[in-house]
């Protein structure tokens, strides 16, 4: 997708301003908070499966280079194929190469946040495919033809009502007079719809949320079972991550599957979690005929070694996004791009480039809730930080900004002019409140008055009242 | 043997100093009671905040100096801000991580500083405060007081040995109020959108008065709060500990 990143203050006035998705919006902190919060108070040691996680992550990643070889020797060697795609573009022609080899009509897609990354659907469709997202949520997307607001619950700006119309709009043959007003009807409606597609699909794509080194295998967790018809239906498997999915042991992804689904959505585990280890072998009693796996880069390597780096330690669980205070005024869509939130105000600089995406590590007012139940202790308030560095060294930042920071700057460094620029600031801002304690108009302050008064000083300033009781 | 008082050298913010200089009267009077020594270094302006979370590393380390010169020699460093406190405490060897001498000074001076609430509790070992007064309050948690330095209980407990105020709960009190600094000029609306849903959760109180242990924060939800024509007053929670809250609340005329 073209990002819209770059307008995220107009996004953000659009998503404030649209009362169904502000009803939307609102379930988002009722639900996951607390599911995650009393699923964690029910495992003692998960602040420790925190740490033994991070450091899992924080290894594989100083031996990526090892792991990587390790799980292509095995993928091969299990029957599969490993394909490294540098870029966007790369992933996409890989894939439909591989389609097109396969002389496959119809692909089945389970959920997967690379294929957003890459706009892989747009880019299979435009080559004749037919490509049907099989995760509900990716399902009522596709059909309105939006992109998702939220990595793991992907449809969360929407509301029953809206789904009921795009399956109203866009299933041929659906009776009028058919109940779709509550949820088990709208997933029932969709069932039926997919199953077909199951059955008749010829390429099964779906994402991973592991692969290991030790054995060759990808793993997804899902909740649908989507994945598992995805996958072992129809006569190609194609396996799509990106490179920081790598663990080195089935042992180490226990590990992190204890606080994964705990993270996002306060399960205690999935409800399923799917292993792949190549294609169906002699005496399988299904299973694909052909497997790859197609491993993105996309930028990530890059930002190996750098502030960035522990970025890389994200297993997409969504915690930061649910406990988001930005993303429940505006949701995903404002964001522009394919992730949002706090580990989307991180990574999408890093994707897509700072001078696209700048806004969202500013967009935050490091409340600290992300780091807080981050699952894998990323630092993400701090990356933001780095991004805004970054801005300022390359001077992106607004002039206004830079210089309004210079001057307040040279002022506060030098104690003696600042005592007097002070004094002078608290009498003129006492003159204009008038004795009424408050302003609720100012010049050059107009982001504040637009929606609150501003508190007039007091006094005089502390320092001259504090000089004045000392020396008499 | 120690024998003289406890020397406290007050931070006093810059938001204190040119807003409201009671808190910085109230945080003496606390620490008086307590038994301690105050001084006011002078070369003291402001910790940098502005400069460091607009990626202006330069001028952050600059004030970082600047402040870390002006409090390195007294014992312990106070400030009635859980924002400006964790700046010292949590930023301030972070910014010379390439600069091992003032690396040093840095996490000398991080080591010795405290929010003022905390310091009362957690190290003075203050239990109560002598105040009465006749008020049904709510408090907020400051995002960096919170979860920089882990200020939560103290307040309370403190607030709680006040006779005649009440005390209720706000929902989601650890929830953002939408400050953040530059921030909410930056983007205001959103900024807006964050303090609805605060003073939302202040008027469900049922409280006449809002507590919190950040001058920024207070001044951007009694800004609101005076915008939407609430009755409900806010003041520094070291005020009214300090029993101050005969002079006007924040934002109020004489």
């Amino acid at each position: 997708m073209k990002p819209t990143s770059h307008a995220f203050k107009q996004n953000a006035r659009e998503a404030l301003a649209d009362p169904q998705l502000r009803r939307a919006l609102g379930n988002v902190p009722t639900g996951f908070i607390q599911k995650r919060a009393n699923a964690r108070a029910r495992l003692p040691e998960f602040d420790d499966l925190r740490d033994v996680a991070r450091d899992i992550k924080n290894h594989t990643l100083a031996h990526l280079d090892l792991y990587y070889d390790a799980y292509e020797q095995r993928v091969t060697a299990a029957g599969g194929q490993v394909h490294w795609a540098e870029t966007a573009a790369d992933m996409r022609r890989i894939v439909l190469d591989i389609c097109r080899a396969e002389g496959a009509r119809v692909v089945t897609k389970g959920k997967s946040m690379i294929a957003e990354e890459v706009a892989l659907n747009e880019h299979l469709e435009a080559a004749g495919l037919e490509v049907v997202e099989t995760d509900l949520g990716e399902y009522i997307i596709q059909l309105r033809h939006e992109p998702p607001s939220h990595i793991i619950a992907p449809a969360i700006h929407l509301n029953k009502e809206q789904v009921e119309e795009s399956f109203r709009a866009r299933h041929a043959g659906l009776p009028e007079d058919r109940k779709l007003d509550d949820a088990p009807a709208l997933v029932g409606e969709a069932r039926q719809v997919l199953r077909q597609k199951f059955l008749s699909a010829d390429v099964g794509i779906t994402g991973a949320n592991f692969l290991v080194a030790e054995t060759g295998t990808s793993i997804i967790v899902t909740n649908e079972g989507n994945g598992d018809l995805t996958q072992t239906l129809p006569r190609v498997h194609i396996v799509l991550a990106s490179i920081e999915k790598m663990v080195p042991t089935l042992e180490d992804v226990t590990t992190i599957l204890r606080l994964l689904a705990r993270s996002a959505t306060g399960q205690e585990f999935s409800s399923y979690t799917t292993l792949s280890t190549g294609p169906r072998r002699a005496g399988d009693p299904d299973g694909p005929q052909a497997y790859h796996v197609v491993i993105l880069d996309n930028g990530r390597t890059a930002m190996l070694g750098t502030e960035f780096h522990d970025m890389l330690r994200c297993i997409r669980c969504g915690a930061c996004i649910n406990h988001c205070p930005i993303y429940h005024a505006v949701g995903g869509h404002a964001y522009g791009w394919v992730y949002s939130g706090p580990m989307g105000a991180v990574l999408t600089p890093a994707l897509i480039g700072i001078e696209e995406a700048g806004h969202l590590p500013n967009a935050s007012t490091f409340c600290g809730r992300c780091e807080e139940v981050c699952p894998m202790r990323i630092p993400l308030p701090k990356m933001m930080r780095h991004w805004r560095e970054r801005e300022f060294e390359r001077h992106l930042a607004p002039l206004s900004q830079r210089w309004g920071l210079g001057v307040w700057a040279a002022v506060a460094r030098r104690p003696a002019l600042y005592r007097a620029a002070t004094a002078f600031a608290a009498a003129a801002l006492r003159l204009v409140a008038r004795g009424r304690g408050r302003v609720s108009w100012l010049p050059l302050a107009g982001g504040w008055t637009r929606h609150r008064d501003f508190p007039a000083p007091q006094d005089r300033t502390f320092m001259q009242l504090w000089r004045e009781r000392s020396h008499g | 043997m120690k024998t003289q008082k406890t020397t406290v050298a007050l931070f006093v913010t810059c938001l204190v100093d040119l807003f409201r200089p009671s808190v910085g009267f109230a945080a003496i009077r606390l620490l008086e009671d307590a038994g301690c020594r105050v001084e006011v270094p002078d070369a003291q302006t402001c910790c940098g905040q502005p400069a460091y979370n607009s990626g202006d590393r330069a001028d952050a380390r600059e004030l970082a100096r600047q402040t870390i010169a002006a409090f390195e020699p007294y014992d312990w460093i106070v400030a009635p801000s859980g924002s400006c406190a964790g700046m010292l405490r949590k930023h301030y060897p972070l910014l010379f991580a390439d600069d091992p001498a003032m690396r040093d000074r840095a996490e000398a001076v991080a080591a010795r500083t405290w929010e003022l609430v905390s310091f009362l509790v957690d190290v003075l070992g203050v239990e109560r405060v002598p105040q009465t007064v006749n008020l049904h309050a709510t408090y907020h948690d400051s995002c960096s007081g919170l979860r920089e330095l882990g200020i939560r209980e103290q307040p309370r407990r403190l607030l709680s040995t006040i006779n005649g105020l009440k005390l209720t709960e706000l929902a989601d009190a650890d929830v953002c109020c939408g400050f953040g600094g530059t921030f909410c000029v930056k983007y205001p609306d959103i900024s807006n959108d964050m303090l609805e849903k605060k003073t939302a959760a202040i008027a469900a109180t049922g409280a006449d008065v809002l507590l919190a242990g950040d001058l920024g924060c207070l001044m951007n939800m009694a800004g609101k709060l005076k915008r939407q024509g609430s009755p409900v007053r806010a003041w520094h929670v070291a005020e009214v500990l300090a029993g101050m809250t005969d002079d006007p609340a924040i934002g109020e005329g004489t």
